[in-house]
């Protein structure tokens, strides 16, 4: 369809891990001065051709090449001498050094600080970004942490960068200036590539889009001609309806209420102050905030992982009777007959364990209860079973380990076996957080149906977008304080946004 | 134009390789390990490797002692290994049961010396089976609750708790020692055989067997099907995952090594009281260090652990064969036993792997 010479393509190229075939012919033109967009759902194989491309993996079929002359990459450092360069989901720094030391760790020839600061400024300067070259890497934040990443490629004079869910961890504002850094990029000639599971990301910013399903390419076009049903219709191969119902609370009643609770991190650091809110039966309250305000430890608290300063946590039971959840465990939690699930951000660290089955996994919650002192296994394979059905849980067998799950079904375990025991209580961190489209409809759908059915839900989100059209109400944390507390219905991702940044958010305008 | 040339070879992981398939990658590792050690023989010494391959068969089933022999050596090495397993899973590197062991014998002794005289025979044996279980549990209690506790480094603490068990042991050797001056105890309460182990049948050697046996199935079903194995998998995969379904992680640790320590003692008593009748500082024989190497070769599994430690035994005792056959000394068994290991650690690299070659003409334009 183009007559231009692409920077990369890619024909036929197929990867196979064991019995997994990640990538089957895939096909896939790349073209300067162009902002392409790889979309698929999770484990339909958009990064493991980017690897291949990066010189991670070596395809086991296929050719790649680069402004038309075929090449081999066999290593990243093949990779780079042909100009690509990745900025994966993972950041590859070295924390004690700086950005300078970084940017130009591993390359050949003199060490010579200064002119590689200068350089970094003068590539800074050109793209509008902004970093301090003497800098350390732990001072900074995570969007700071990925520009050293994105300078560290151009630096290295990659033309064609691939972006691997760059804005998963960036606040609606880093993720506005990224895309500006972007465009300046793209117009200046550079070839890019950027792999995203949020629609209007890619509406936003792409020119061209390219489309994965199960390892196969299902066809690219240009942003312009397409739109959201389209593209995930083509992501999906049957129509998804993307629209999430928000019903009525029906008969909400106080269920957990969490009074003036403050919480310090091992090094003293407040994490929580002085917090108050209560969660009602038959609602979703969402949390909303900038990472690392305080949701992680709220949640945490609230399920008895998390030792308490001062405040209280209660429990309120049907009867209207309270019970203080401060100083219990979850197993002590879960003997006072308090339903309580959560599925936390880190998903194959806490919520399950990778190396275990999904049966296995499932009796994480239960085992105790086997007869005597054995578990009593075949019953959760039974529940394992369940869960993979009634979710369409891609797997071979309840037999499988969970780190070979990709993603979304990954969380799909794990949401499975939280509700399966019919929670009063459901936590829930970032639970669609690098899920695809699908998967995520598919998590939106089960809480809204476990607020149906009169659970107290606590959301935590990073998608404003979603927390704006899930939730009833939505708390926003700001520093660990609560910022304030807007009614779903009635408010808008402006307004949550500046109350992210400030508390109260007054600071409205500031973009 | 110049082409970058492909990697003459690169590694793919395979899928699900089918347990015949591994087995027949495991056989071939030992075929060619056998054909390294047939030509380092040949190039080293000029002797037949084929007349060293017999002698080790010699050196292992040659007479029905050497045979017993084989299976009480086996039986003491697999108790040890079953010992460690369980704070292996729980990735917590127990490297104390050669001092577990040892304490555990000492424990058994010392009633054996102590009591022989006063206490009939069976209140004995029971004295000594409570304390020497006791004293290997405590040796590896003390290092558990400190890790469980501050979080200090198994590794190292019960690595040094068996020198001092060492030690202790040597203290009362010379405490003990018979007749003054020997530097030795010697067999114990020789003519009253009081301690002994009792005996089944006509070979002194069944009873240790036998325990073994039972505590291998045990241990199976333990780690397999009980609560306390479950915790153990979950606690050593990932502790965060234990404390967010409320498993009390301390407690799991310290538990598990007074398991371990436990069966480690119980191994002392069958080397003290069931075939040595004596004590040494030798006694555990580096079983506590060959007991990682089982533990892990089986990957942890208490059955598969009975075929590595045939195996490792079994090079053991043909090894000692071949040096005095062949006025080698020690270190060419050893040597052989080497590159067994390798061959056989290595193979599980080509089980998990496949390695590709370049393919020879690949021409598509």
């Amino acid at each position: 369809m183009d007559d231009r010479i692409p920077a990369v393509k890619m024909r036929d190229i197929t990867k196979r891990f064991g019995t997994v075939t990640a990538n089957d012919k895939c096909w896939l033109d790349i073209y300067r001065g162009e902002i392409l967009a790889l979309l698929g759902e999770n484990g339909s194989g958009k990064t493991t051709l980017m690897n291949m491309l990066s010189g991670i993996y070596f395809p086991d079929e296929g050719t790649i090449a680069i402004d038309g002359r075929e090449v081999i990459i066999a290593s990243p450092k093949d990779a780079f001498d042909l100009g690509i360069g990745m900025i994966h989901q993972h950041y590859k720094l070295v924390d004690v050094f700086t950005a300078a030391e970084n940017i130009i760790l591993g390359l050949p020839g003199r060490l010579d600080i200064k002119a590689a600061s200068a350089r970094i400024c003068e590539i800074c300067d050109r793209y509008g970004f902004n970093v301090d070259p003497d800098m350390k890497i732990y001072d900074m934040s995570v969007s700071q942490k990925q520009t050293v990443e994105i300078v560290k490629v151009l630096y290295r004079g990659a033309d064609i960068l691939i972006l691997d869910e760059p804005t998963a961890v960036l606040t609606p504002q880093e993720t506005d200036r990224l895309f500006d850094v972007l465009r300046n990029m793209r117009d200046d000639g550079k070839a890019i590539v950027i792999i995203t599971h949020k629609m209007h990301e890619v509406e936003d910013l792409s020119d061209r889009v390219a489309v994965l399903r199960k390892g196969q390419f299902t066809g690219d076009m240009l942003t312009k001609d397409t739109n959201a049903q389209e593209m995930t219709n083509m992501m999906v191969g049957h129509p998804v309806v993307l629209d999430i119902k928000r019903t009525e609370p029906e008969n909400p009643r106080p269920k957990i209420k969490v009074e003036g609770v403050t919480v310090r991190d091992i090094e003293g650091t407040l994490k929580l102050d002085d917090v108050s809110f209560t969660a009602y039966t038959g609602e979703i309250l969402g949390i909303a905030g900038i990472s690392g305000c305080g949701q992680k430890e709220l949640l945490e608290a609230i399920a008895g992982l998390q030792k308490v300063d001062s405040g209280d946590i209660s429990y309120i039971e049907d009867d209207g009777t309270a019970e203080s959840l401060i100083d219990k465990d979850p197993l002590d939690i879960k003997k006072l007959g308090v339903a309580l699930s959560f599925v936390p951000e880190d998903r194959l660290g806490m919520g399950l364990v990778g190396s275990m089955d999904i049966g296995d996994n499932v009796l994480l919650r239960s085992y105790s209860e086997g007869r005597g002192a054995f578990t009593d296994r075949k019953k959760s394979y039974g529940v394992a079973r369940n869960i993979v059905e009634f979710f369409d849980v891609a797997t071979p067998s309840v037999e499988t380990q969970v780190r070979k799950l990709s993603g979304g079904n990954v969380q799909k375990v794990l949401v499975g076996r939280e509700i399966v025991n019919a929670p009063k209580v459901l936590l829930t961190a970032y639970a669609t957080r690098g899920l695809d489209i699908n998967s995520s409809y598919q998590i939106y759908d089960t809480i809204t149906s476990q607020k149906q059915k009169g659970v107290a839900v606590i959301y935590v989100g990073e998608d404003l977008d979603v927390l704006v059209e899930l939730c009833d109400r939505i708390l926003v944390l700001c520093g660990g304080k609560v910022s304030g507390i807007v009614d779903g219905r009635h408010t808008d991702k402006r307004e949550i946004g500046a109350m992210m940044t400030k508390v109260g958010g007054q600071n409205d305008g500031k973009d | 134009m110049e082409k970058t040339k492909e990697p003459l070879i690169h590694i793919t992981k395979r899928g699900n390789i089918s347990t015949a398939g591994a087995w027949a990658v495991r056989v071939a590792a030992i075929v060619c390990a056998m054909l390294v050690c047939a030509v380092v023989t040949t190039l080293t010494t000029g002797i037949n490797p084929v007349a060293v391959f017999a002698s080790i068969f010699q050196g292992a089933f040659g007479t029905t002692r050497k045979v017993w022999m084989l299976f009480q050596n086996l039986a003491i090495l697999l108790c040890v290994s079953l010992a460690v397993t369980p704070a292996f899973k729980m990735r917590c590197w127990n490297l104390g049961a050669e001092g577990q062991v040892l304490i555990g014998g000492l424990a058994s002794a010392s009633c054996m010396i102590l009591l022989g005289n006063t206490l009939p025979n069976w209140l004995v044996i029971l004295l000594m089976v409570i304390f020497s279980v006791l004293a290997g549990a405590i040796w590896a209690g003390i290092p558990a609750f400190f890790k469980a506790r501050f979080n200090t480094n198994e590794t190292l603490f019960t690595l040094m708790m068996n020198y001092v068990a060492t030690q202790l042991v040597a203290f009362f050797v010379i405490l003990w020692e018979v007749p003054k001056g020997a530097g030795q105890i010697g067999i114990i309460n020789q003519n009253s055989q009081v301690g002994w182990l009792p005996q089944i049948g006509s070979s002194k050697y069944l009873l240790n067997i036998i325990v073994v046996a039972v505590i291998t199935v045990a241990m199976f079903i333990y780690l397999r099907y009980s609560k306390h194995g479950y915790e153990i998998s979950v606690v050593g995969e990932s502790e965060r995952t234990a404390r967010y379904i409320g498993i009390k992680v301390e407690n799991v640790i310290l538990r598990t090594m007074l398991l371990s320590g436990a069966i480690c003692g119980i191994a002392g008593l069958l080397l003290v009281g069931g075939t040595d009748h004596t004590i040494t500082t030798s006694i555990a024989g580096g079983r506590g260090f060959t007991a990682v190497m089982v533990s892990w070769l089986a990957k942890f599994n208490p059955i598969t652990m009975v075929l590595t430690s045939f195996l490792l035994v079994l090079l053991d005792r043909g090894a000692g064969e071949i040096s005095t056959n062949f006025g080698l000394n020690k270190s060419f068994s050893d040597i052989l036993t080497g590159i067994i290991l390798f061959f056989i650690i290595g193979s599980e690299f080509f089980i998990q792997y496949k390695i590709n070659f370049r393919k020879a003409a690949k021409e598509d334009r």
